[in-house]
């Protein structure tokens, strides 16, 4: 039943997966950090900064992620010549273009799931560290990103999950991702219907139990008031 | 909630936010320039590549015709998921628990698939074993993947809309002694999706953002398609990406501002129940898993989109 997977060795349906999943803790890191940037900026002093993140977030999450896929490697790399340090790899070089174009999109998301957690913050605590001396910057990362932080794993674990799924979406520049496998088996296989359910049982077993254990932890860490 | 970090500045204050309006200035107008200078040493600025735009030639043949498709797939999928996603949603609240544990093992599993797997596998099957034409397959597959996903994630949109319903409803339709279906059906579906419209209506933008998937993966003629072909004719890379992007941009900020116009409508309404669950609703439900996104302080949602 199982006999037509042994006929891909590259990638191996376990090395399809392990791409996804790279892919998804790369992203994960990268929009977690970029996503944390541009919150500081929307809340920032400087308005300047506050508008270059709120048009920035408004912008980017209406151009469809496949767009911003496809753009990194038909603009930034054929017209930009962002080579991401493998100029002769071309299946690197996708790779990290591609893990360049999540940690774009996906930092929008981030970043208002944040901003939505600093919301939830108590005005007296921020009140309160300025009384006692603290400037903008000390009170954003003493007192109340950590707390917004403890607020919003609950929605952080949504855009963890949509990032997963997201990723399948690589596919488009020919990263050799799970989608990218399963467009080739369900071509060339006869088994339509048991090849989409592998891969279905695949993602499943990545968002279900990352969706369990967060929302545990969030339930776990959130500051109760 | 800006305001409540910092005081209003004082000299020292002002001084630094002068140093970094300038600093953040001088980076941006930086990275301005290195595009500016990449795009004129590639040829992108030319006019001719440029030029297209303003004539209608480009626009009737490749652009609206992609514009059109996009907006047929998003509609159809929309207008197929709503009914299917409340069917799911009730089911989903039923006191049976053979209806009510499938439904529930049906909406968590198409809502944790990709919904580019479900677009492949659509497609491959209308090949295998439906007589439908190849010039219709990509538009089916495309539909067919995006009603899988969004209904699911409809289903969960009507059913918060319901559990948000004061229990009063229920109990007062009980007692004028209408059936559970009549009570349903008459009383709480009504008044749900009314509460539900504004995160309905945003999980549109969901949909039209992933209508694209079906251009690159299953040459769906969609508007990302179309570059494609715009760009193969006239060569230009950039300028087709970035007025492809804006067409999304304002498509997509059209559908969130009628969204959050209607919800600023229900919510002074007279005939709703005050209660409205607005598009970050959708946001909070749309991806899988991660028991909701109730914050502290009674807001629904915050989180991520789903889509693409």
């Amino acid at each position: 039943m199982f006999d037509f997977l042994s006929k891909y060795n590259d990638p191996t349906l376990l090395g399809a997966f392990w791409v996804t999943i790279q892919l998804t803790l790369f992203s994960a890191v990268g929009s977690l950090i970029w996503g944390t940037l541009l919150a500081g900026m929307r809340v920032s002093p400087v308005p300047l900064m506050r508008g270059f993140g709120t048009v920035y977030v408004n912008v980017v999450r209406n151009i469809p992620l496949t767009v911003i896929i496809v753009f990194t490697s038909l603009g930034l790399a054929d017209i930009f010549g962002m080579t991401m340090g493998a100029p002769d790899d071309f299946k690197l070089q996708g790779f990290r273009l591609a893990i360049l174009g999540f940690v774009a999109y996906t930092a929008a998301f981030v970043c208002e799931a944040l901003r939505s957690g600093i919301n939830t913050v108590p005005v007296g605590q921020a009140e309160a560290a300025r009384a006692i001396g603290l400037n903008f910057s000390q009170v954003l990362r003493l007192i109340v990103l950590p707390q917004a932080f403890r607020a919003v794993i609950g929605p952080l674990a949504n855009v963890l999950i949509a990032l997963t799924k997201n990723t399948t979406v690589a596919a488009a520049i020919g990263v050799g991702e799970a989608a990218l496998l399963m467009k080739s088996m369900i071509e060339k296989e006869a088994q339509t219907v048991l090849i989409a359910a592998i891969f279905a049982f695949g993602f499943v077993v990545l968002t279900l139990p990352t969706g369990l254990f967060l929302g545990w932890l969030s339930k776990r860490l959130a500051v109760k008031r | 909630m800006s305001s409540v970090l910092y005081d209003a500045p004082g000299p020292r204050a002002k001084r630094r936010n002068t140093i970094l309006t300038v600093a953040f200035v001088v980076m941006l107008a930086l990275l301005l320039w290195w595009i500016w200078r990449v795009l004129d040493d590639k040829g992108q600025l030319e006019w001719k590549l440029w030029e297209p735009f303003i004539t209608s030639q480009a626009w009737d043949t490749y652009l609206l015709p992609g514009l059109a498709n996009t907006l047929k797939a998003a509609g159809l999928a929309m207008v197929i998921a709503l009914p299917l996603g409340a069917f799911f949603g009730i089911a989903r609240l039923s006191d049976h628990r053979w209806i009510r544990i499938p439904a529930g093992a049906v909406v968590e599993f198409f809502r944790a698939i990709p919904v580019l797997l479900l677009m492949l596998f659509a497609f491959q099957f209308y090949v295998r074993s439906t007589g439908l034409s190849t010039e219709y397959r990509p538009l089916y597959a495309v539909v067919t993947g995006l009603v899988l996903y969004n209904a699911s994630v409809l289903a969960e949109v009507v059913r918060a809309g319901i559990l948000a319903l004061p229990k009063g409803q229920t109990e007062a339709a009980q007692a004028i002694g209408l059936r559970k279906g009549q009570t349903m059906s008459t009383i709480l579906l009504p008044q749900a999706v009314t509460v539900m419209l504004p995160a309905i209506v945003s999980q549109l933008v969901v949909i039209v953002k992933d209508t694209a998937l079906g251009g690159v993966m299953l040459t769906f003629p969609e508007l990302l398609n179309s570059r494609g072909t715009l760009a193969a004719n006239y060569a230009n890379v950039v300028p087709s990406f970035i007025v492809v992007a804006i067409i999304f941009i304002i498509l997509n900020f059209l559908i969130t501002s009628f969204a959050s116009w209607l919800e600023g409508r229900l919510r002074r309404g007279k005939k709703s129940t005050g209660a409205v669950l607005g598009p970050a609703a959708v946001e909070g439900t749309a991806s899988t898993g991660a028991g909701g996104g109730l914050l502290p302080g009674g807001v629904v949602g915050g989180g991520g989109d789903s889509g693409n």
